[in-house]
This record gives C-alpha cells, structure tokens and sequence, in this order.
C-alpha cells in the first residue's frame, strides 16, 4: 500500500503492534496490556493527524489506490447489482458504469465513475475518466429510472471528464452540458456522494442531485490542484499552494452550502478501512433516500433547480 | 478549464495605433479599414475579437437594447490570491474592458423581431464564468419565458473563472438548469459560438442552443489544446477545435462570417418563432414562361 509522508509515524506504530504481536504469541505471553496502549496510542496519533491534514494531503488521501471504490461500494452495500450498458450511441464507457442496485431493501439506480486499481484495469476504466458515451449512458438510465419511479444514487470520483481527441470529436461538453439541463427534470430523488474526486465538470455531469454528500477526505473543485497550479501560478509544483486556494476540502464545501453534509471516516481514512467506511455511506444515503423518497416530483424538481440556482456571491448597487 | 491566459498572451488587444499586423496572416492593415469591416482583416477575413458592446451594436437595431443588471459586481468568495488578490484583478478587468462583468444582458429588437440577449466579453478576465455571469444569465433565461422571448447568448470564453472555483463551477448548474425551465416552455434559444469558446461555458449553456451558430474559425472545445495535447503526447489533426471542424463533427449547425450574422440570426427567428412570409416579389414574366 502506498504510504504518504503524514502517514509514516502511524505506520511505525502499526509495525510496532503487528511485531509485538506476533512475538507475543510466538513465546506465549500475554501483551494485552501492552498492545491496547500501543493501539490506543495509534488511533489518538492517527486522529490528530487526520484532523490536521493539509488541503493538498486530503487531495491525495482522495486519490489514494486503494481507496474503495464505485464497485466497492456496491459489493459492500448493495444486494444485487444488474449492470446496464451502453450509450446507444458510440460505445459502452467502462470509466463511467451504472444499473439497478438494492440498498437496504429499496430499489434504486446506481451509476458512477469507476477508476482502476492497476495499469491494465486503469487502461481499461481510463483513469475514472468518462468520454462523453459515459456521460450519455448515464442520462440514458437516469432517464429510464425516472420512468421506473426509481431513486437515483450518483457516486462521484474522477480526476475529471476524459480531455482527448474522440472526446472532442463527439462532443464532451455538449454530453455534459446536456446532462446538467436534463437532471433538473428529473421527477425521482438524486442523491449524490462524492466518494473520492469531484473533477469539475467530469464530476458535476452526474452531480445534479437533490442533495450532494462528501466524504471527509473526498475533495470537489473546478481544477486540479496541478492544472490550477500551472496556469494561474505559471508552476505545476505549487500545488498545494492551489489546492489552499481552491478552498476544495469537505469542510469548505459545506461552509459555501455546495454539499449538505460530510461522512465521515474511519480513523485514518476510507483506504485503510474500506467496509468501515462503506458502512457510514450506506447510512447516510439510506437517511436521505428515506428523506427524499416523500416528496413528490415536482417539489423534487424544485428543491433540486433552487439548489443550485441559489449559489453564487454577488453584490447589486 | 480555464485557457484564457494562454489565449490572451497570444492575441494582444488591438492596439490604438493606425496600423497593424494581421494576427493571421501578418499583413499590415489600417486600422479603420478593419473597423468598418465589422473588424475582419480585409486580406484574409480574420474574424477579431468584439467588445460586448461593438457585438451587441451588430444584432440589435439601433438604440433598441435594454439592459439589465448591469451593476451587479461580483464578490471574493474565496479571498482568492494568484499574483495579485481577486479584488484589484476585478478592478483592472473592469477598467481594460469597460464592462463590469464577463457578460451583458437585456432585450432588444433584431430586424424587428424582439428578443432576449447575453453577450459575453472576453476581454474581462477571459470571459470566464463565475457567480455574476451565471447569475446574469439565469436571469436572462428567466425573464425570456416569462416574457415568452426568443434567446440568443453569444459566448467567448475561457471557461468557469478559477478564482470563485466550486461556486464558479456551480454556474453551469445553475445557467443549465434554468435552460431546462425555458425548454419545457417551448421557446427557442440560439446560441453564437466565438474566439474563443471554451470549458465549462461550452461543456453548460452555449451548447445547450436549439440551434447553434459560430463564427469561422473560433477555436471551441471542452478542454483546451495545450491540455488535450499534454494528456495524450501527441501532435493535434490540423484545424481540430475549429468552428468548421466542429460543423464537420456534427456538432454545430452552422459557421456564419460575421456580416452575414444578423441577418442569418434573425432569419431564424422567423422560422422558429412562425412569423408571417413577406410576399416575394413577383416572379417576371418572361422567367415564368421560360420555367
């Protein structure tokens, strides 16, 4: 597992504590006391580390490989999952995946970006970075759930929508463009989480929901710390200056009222306890589904256009 | 998704002398002849940057455009800091380009025909899209079908303003989603692609036109060359990102040189909007024999 450098003094301890252990049990002694101290001792270590965290550390806690994700989630939260493919179109997006899901005994439409956790899964799932089939996959069974009377789960974690060449030639902003316009009228809840990187218009194309949840360590922002970094500040390498500027971390975003509320994580964060972690998903979103599943269509339609319709600051003379 | 530095630092604004260089193809041009020429190079129709102002002059009939908001200011969300804090950049865009936001709104008349307009303008801060351009733009939609307008928003623009970041990027929310309200009512909304359209205002309203328009040789794109370029580490197809390349791709319907925009807008209109046929001048006599 990757090991950041705010991350090294718990990972000693841990070594400390799976060494002791293990030579506990070798020579037979009882070291009980011993290891919850050391334990104790990782989890206060681990807490203050993870509360004092740099905006850029979060940003690579977001990125983290062995971050859960989309099909993550959906193995430890859901029942049942009946993947749909296909834009009807071009092509089947495996960067951006959707279909019909069980959580918690209610039906619903999960859809996604999905990342890779190796080179050849990566190639495959393009970094999480959906072409603008993936974009249309998504409306295409976004639409049929709001047919069905199905609510609509969006998990959010792209770097951003894919910047290429076919991306272009087949019209990724008018895919997103089309997406944000066509979510507004969607008579179902949407309930969207953003489980890792909220890449700009990559992840706002799926993000029009009623609410918008984040997770701690997740971040949300227009660009990358980098990309921001080398055009307004001339270097790629003031990153985490741009990541400070962006104002980009779950607790900002909740301030400017972007997301209704953080899941937390377990100590030391989603990678390191992923079905910990799932659990606190699974019972914010079935909070607010409940929540959101009263309202009628219209009053969803509304809530959801007055979200977003309301943010901005300005001064009128 | 903002590219407007780069584009900015390539294409100076014209400057005040009485001659110039073509950016395009490098001749010396008189800088009257340009200006009477709705600003195109009368060597090879470069089509040059237009205020928001000159723009709006062009569509609408003369002294017919209202406008609407026009001191709204946007705010620091953010106390953002790049060289210098987002206030002074405000202050300085403002004086550069005369305008106090990226985008003017009102309603006006086009060959008669009334009707709802955005113009945005580059020259402050790139055109880019935060808090106050989105707000101007919802506005605008909303005003045109509550008064049952015909739209037409004319972009250029580097994208979602980095400065207001997420509350920036929140705009293509907000502008789209009005869109969604004046789409259910029925009403036609054109949208005018010029140098340069790019980013979150491509990827929210100015793709969104029933029909869309561009001006030849705009450079329109999602994410920007130098970005496309450095993420797939190879050269780009000749004239990739135009307004042609974009009308080949299907994804525009039309590209309209500037002195041709007015009336090509607002023969639109006509058509969308139902408006009686004027009658043809009558056919003479000999042709229809011939036929």
């Amino acid at each position: 597992m990757i090991t950041y450098d705010f991350e090294k003094p718990i990972v000693e301890l841990e070594k400390k504590i799976s060494e002791l252990r293990k030579y506990a049990a070798e020579v037979n002694i009882d070291a009980a006391t011993e290891l919850g101290s050391l334990e104790r001792k990782r989890d206060v270590l681990s807490q203050e580390v993870y509360a004092g965290l740099e905006p850029f550390q979060r940003v690579q806690v977001a990125r983290h490989p062995q971050r859960p994700y989309l099909q993550d989630y959906l193995r430890l939260l859901c029942t049942d999952f009946m993947e749909l493919h296909g834009d009807r179109r071009f092509a089947d997006d495996q960067a951006l995946l959707g279909g019909f899901a069980t959580l918690a005994g209610r039906r619903v439409l999960v859809l996604g970006h999905q990342k890779g956790r190796d080179v050849k899964e990566n190639m495959r799932r393009n970094f999480g970075m959906a072409h603008p089939e993936g974009y249309r996959k998504a409306l295409r069974l976004m639409t049929l759930a709001d047919r069905a009377g199905l609510p609509i789960v969006s998990f959010i974690d792209t770097p951003g929508a894919y910047p290429g060449i076919g991306a272009e030639e087949r019209g990724q902003a008018e895919a997103i463009a089309v997406n944000l316009r066509d979510m507004i009228g969607l008579g179902v809840p949407v309930l969207c989480v953003v489980i890792g990187e909220g890449g700009s218009g990559g992840a706002l194309g799926i993000g029009i929901g009623n609410r918008v949840l984040i997770m701690e360590n997740a971040y949300y922002s227009v660009i990358s710390p980098e990309g921001c970094a080398s055009i307004l500040f001339r270097d790629a390498k003031r990153a985490a200056e741009a990541a400070t500027a962006l104002k980009l971390t779950a607790k900002d975003l909740l301030q400017f009222g972007i997301v209704e509320e953080i899941i937390a994580e377990p100590i030391g964060g989603a990678h390191r306890h992923p079905e910990h972690a799932a659990q606190l998903v699974k019972a914010a979103l079935v909070r607010h589904l409940d929540e959101l599943c009263a309202m009628p269509p219209d009053a969803l339609r509304q809530q959801r256009y007055e979200k977003f319709r309301r943010v901005g600051v300005f001064s009128e003379a | 998704m903002s590219l407007f530095s780069r584009i900015r630092r390539r294409r100076p604004p014209i400057p005040d002398g009485l001659w110039l260089k073509c950016q395009s193809c490098a001749e010396i041009i008189y800088v009257k002849a340009l200006n009477e020429n709705f600003k195109l190079c009368p060597k090879c129709n470069h089509h040059y940057l237009l205020s928001a102002r000159e723009r709006i002059d062009l569509l609408c009939d003369a002294d017919s455009f209202s406008e609407m908001d026009a001191v709204m200011l946007p705010g620091d969300p953010l106390n953002f800091v790049d060289a210098i804090p987002y206030p002074e950049k405000q202050a300085k865009a403002r004086e550069k380009s005369g305008e106090n936001e990226a985008l003017v709104t009102g309603t006006g008349t086009i060959e008669a025909i009334p009707f709802a307009l955005g113009v945005m303008d580059f020259t402050y801060i790139g055109g880019t899209m935060g808090s106050v351009v989105g707000e101007k733009a919802a506005r605008l939609i909303e005003l045109a079908r509550d008064r049952r307008l015909p739209l037409l928003i004319v972009s250029a623009s580097g994208g979602v303003r980095m400065h207001e970041s997420i509350i920036g990027l929140m705009q293509m929310a907000k502008t789209s989603g009005a869109l969604f309200y004046y789409k259910q009512a029925g009403l036609p909304f054109l949208s005018l692609l010029t140098n340069p359209t790019t980013g979150g205002t491509t990827a929210s309203f100015a793709s969104l036109g029933d029909i869309i328009l561009a001006e030849p040789n705009a450079l329109i794109g999602f994410a920007g060359p130098r970005v496309i370029k450095q993420t797939i580490r190879q050269d780009l197809p000749k004239g990739f990102q135009s307004a042609e390349f974009l009308l080949e791709h299907g994804m525009i319907d039309m590209v309209v040189p500037r002195p041709q925009l007015k009336a090509t807008i607002a023969g639109l209109l006509r058509y969308l909007l139902r408006l009686p046929v004027e009658a043809p001048p009558e056919p003479a006599p000999a042709a229809a024999s011939a036929a």
